[in-house]
């Protein structure tokens, strides 16, 4: 894997140095943070200094580390729902090609149908009913992707189970569990992968943006979305300082895009011009 | 019947049925909750008295399927029901939000179609030069920006250090056409910018898909002009995947405008669906929700008939 990875394009390389080091921020957080994550240390908005290398926000915290501290919610909350929605979307999808017939029309039409309101719209008539709490904005949003990773999953799956080794592992009597596991979704790790990936960048980017409506993670948490938002007037003042926590956003979806594209390229078939959205 | 327009009410039927079973999901979705809406929405204040009384008040009281007929046969009739919050009919101020909202779309997809098609056919004529390159770049990185990111440093660059727009867009039917026009091109521009790469990367990549096809190479023998043999005979080919991926973008419009409408406080539908969920406005935001869908809906509907009508062999099947 590490020669794969030597033989990657300079951007895909950059790439992957940048996660590592986001991943190391959000996990050595408290380490790293000068200040605690909720304590008001100084006035509103002061200037960078010695003491607040990057200033303080809209009511005294220390803006690095509310930045630190917001890699670790932020991402750690975007990598459950992703996995989540991996774990749903990915066994439905296995499921449905392996099952095929009614089961696997209804599962379809059904997930159409969902996916045929646009996710920001049905997220918010979701929060709407259930609250904005932590689980279910974890559970809303990973019940809406994963339709997309039940797509993904399923025309990947259908392929293989077509092939012979697994009417052949059918035909000895393994069980369903065990076809899936060992004969299926080894062969679908590649497509499904790079569709973590980009799953990951879609659903950041969604609790970022919902937490910039302020209707994702609440204060007083600190997450990068609703750090733009709090700090927003900052702007009519000629300081990037609000824009700091949008950097972070894109600068790690950006990492992950390169990297994917990257991963598109060796697995074979699949061409990054023609993602979904 | 010629065959176009079976596809097309084909598509259509099918279209309708799919807002159908969106209006029932979005009119349940009420029912969901476990424990009572009333007392999600009352909270502190639900004494026995003002949860019977709210009940009746949104008409909690009668079976579900009853206020589902009702509330379809009212939207088929205009009236999408009352506010919670301000008690005024929800019709009433849609109107004016809609339009507004879909000002700002058409005005970014105006300025994002064309660019993106003709950036996209530049880069797939100059392929792998600097040019191609430092696109791909751009797009890619722009693909990954948050919407507000980009609606700030447009704020920051053109409203605060530039001068030339206001950053806030309070647009309002009284203003005058061009000033309207002036106010509403600052979060058009944000939109433009976060569709164009996705158009632009595809319009490349099916121009450039196609130029390795024989009848290409043949052009290119008989001496035809680099512009003209991607503009004359591989254009006409890739028109399908390109409309299929600006349909899906305008789509997209339709959610990311939501975000834009919020940071230029452009009076939309957008921002009147963020207000509600927070004030928990339910039939505000269900009327919204229904609205959006059908846009949405309409939208892929026309990318899906698009990329039928464009490919003759799915048309006159033998």
């Amino acid at each position: 894997m590490l020669k794969t990875l030597l033989s990657a394009p300079i951007s895909a390389k950059l790439g992957v140095l940048v996660i590592l080091g986001y991943v190391v921020v959000a996990v050595f957080a408290p380490v790293l943070a000068p200040y605690k994550e909720t304590a008001i240390v100084g006035a509103s908005y002061e200037l960078w200094s010695d003491e607040f290398l990057l200033g303080t926000d809209n009511i005294g915290r220390d803006m690095l580390t509310r930045l630190i501290y917001g890699a670790r919610n932020t991402i750690g909350i975007a990598f459950v729902t992703v996995s989540l929605a991996f774990l749903v979307g990915g066994v439905m999808g296995m499921l449905a090609a392996i099952l095929g017939g009614w089961y696997d029309m209804i599962i379809s039409r059904v997930v159409d149908i969902l996916m045929a309101i646009p996710s920001l719209v049905f997220a918010l008539l979701l929060l709407t009913v259930f609250g904005t709490s932590i689980p279910s904005l974890v559970i809303i949003i990973a019940l809406l992707d994963s339709t997309r990773v039940f797509r993904i999953s399923r025309s990947a799956a259908m392929n293989v189970v077509v092939m012979e080794f697994v009417e052949a592992a059918r035909l000895r009597g393994e069980g369903m569990a065990w076809v899936i596991r060992k004969e299926v979704l080894p062969n679908i790790m590649a497509p499904l992968l790079a569709e973590f990936g980009l799953r990951f960048c879609f659903v950041f980017l969604f609790i970022a943006a919902l937490s910039f409506l302020g209707l994702g993670i609440q204060p007083p948490l600190a997450d990068w979305g609703s750090m733009v938002r709090e700090n927003a007037t900052l702007i009519n003042y000629n300081d990037i300082t609000p824009l700091l926590p949008a950097v972070a956003i894109a600068g790690l979806t950006v990492a992950v895009n390169f990297v994917v594209d990257w991963m598109l390229h060796l697995s074979s078939g699949l061409r990054s011009d023609q993602q979904q959205m | 019947m010629p065959p176009l327009m079976k596809v097309v009410l084909q598509r259509l039927a099918l279209g309708l049925l799919t807002l159908f079973a969106v209006s029932v999901i979005i009119a349940f979705v009420v029912e969901l909750l476990p424990g009572d809406i009333t007392q999600a929405i009352l909270g502190q204040a639900a004494t026995p008295e003002t949860v019977a009384a709210f009940r009746k008040e949104i008409g909690l009281d009668r079976p579900a399927y009853v206020r589902y007929v009702e509330w379809l046969g009212g939207i088929f009739h205009g009236d999408l029901g009352q506010s919670l919050a301000s008690k005024r009919e929800i019709s009433e101020f849609v109107g004016t939000r809609l339009s507004n909202t879909l000002f700002l779309g058409g005005l970014a997809a105006a300025i994002a179609v064309p660019l993106a098609l003709l950036l996209g056919l530049l880069a797939a004529l100059y392929r792998n030069s600097i040019y191609d390159r430092v696109v791909n770049l751009l797009t890619l990185t722009s693909i990954s920006f948050p919407e507000f990111f980009v609606a700030y440093i447009l704020i920051l660059f053109l409203s605060v250090k530039a001068g030339i727009f206001p950053g806030i867009s309070n647009v309002s039917t009284d203003l005058a056409f061009s000033e309207q026009f002036f106010r509403t091109l600052l979060p058009a521009l944000t939109l433009t910018l976060v569709v164009l790469a996705h158009m632009l990367r595809m319009t490349r990549a099916a121009i450039i898909n196609l130029l390795s096809s024989p009848y290409i190479e043949m052009a290119r023998l008989k001496g035809t002009k680099p512009f003209r043999v991607i503009v004359h005979h591989a254009l006409p080919n890739a028109w399908g995947p390109i409309v299929n991926v600006i349909a899906l973008n305008l789509a997209y419009l339709v959610v990311g405008v939501v975000v834009v409408e919020v940071v230029f406080v452009y009076p939309g539908l957008g921002q009147l669906l963020v207000d509600s969920v927070s004030k928990r406005d339910l039939p505000v935001v269900q009327a919204c929700a229904i609205i959006f869908a059908a846009v949405y809906i309409l939208l892929n509907l026309l990318a899906d008939i698009v990329s039928i009508v464009s490919n003759p062999r799915l048309l006159h099947p033998r």
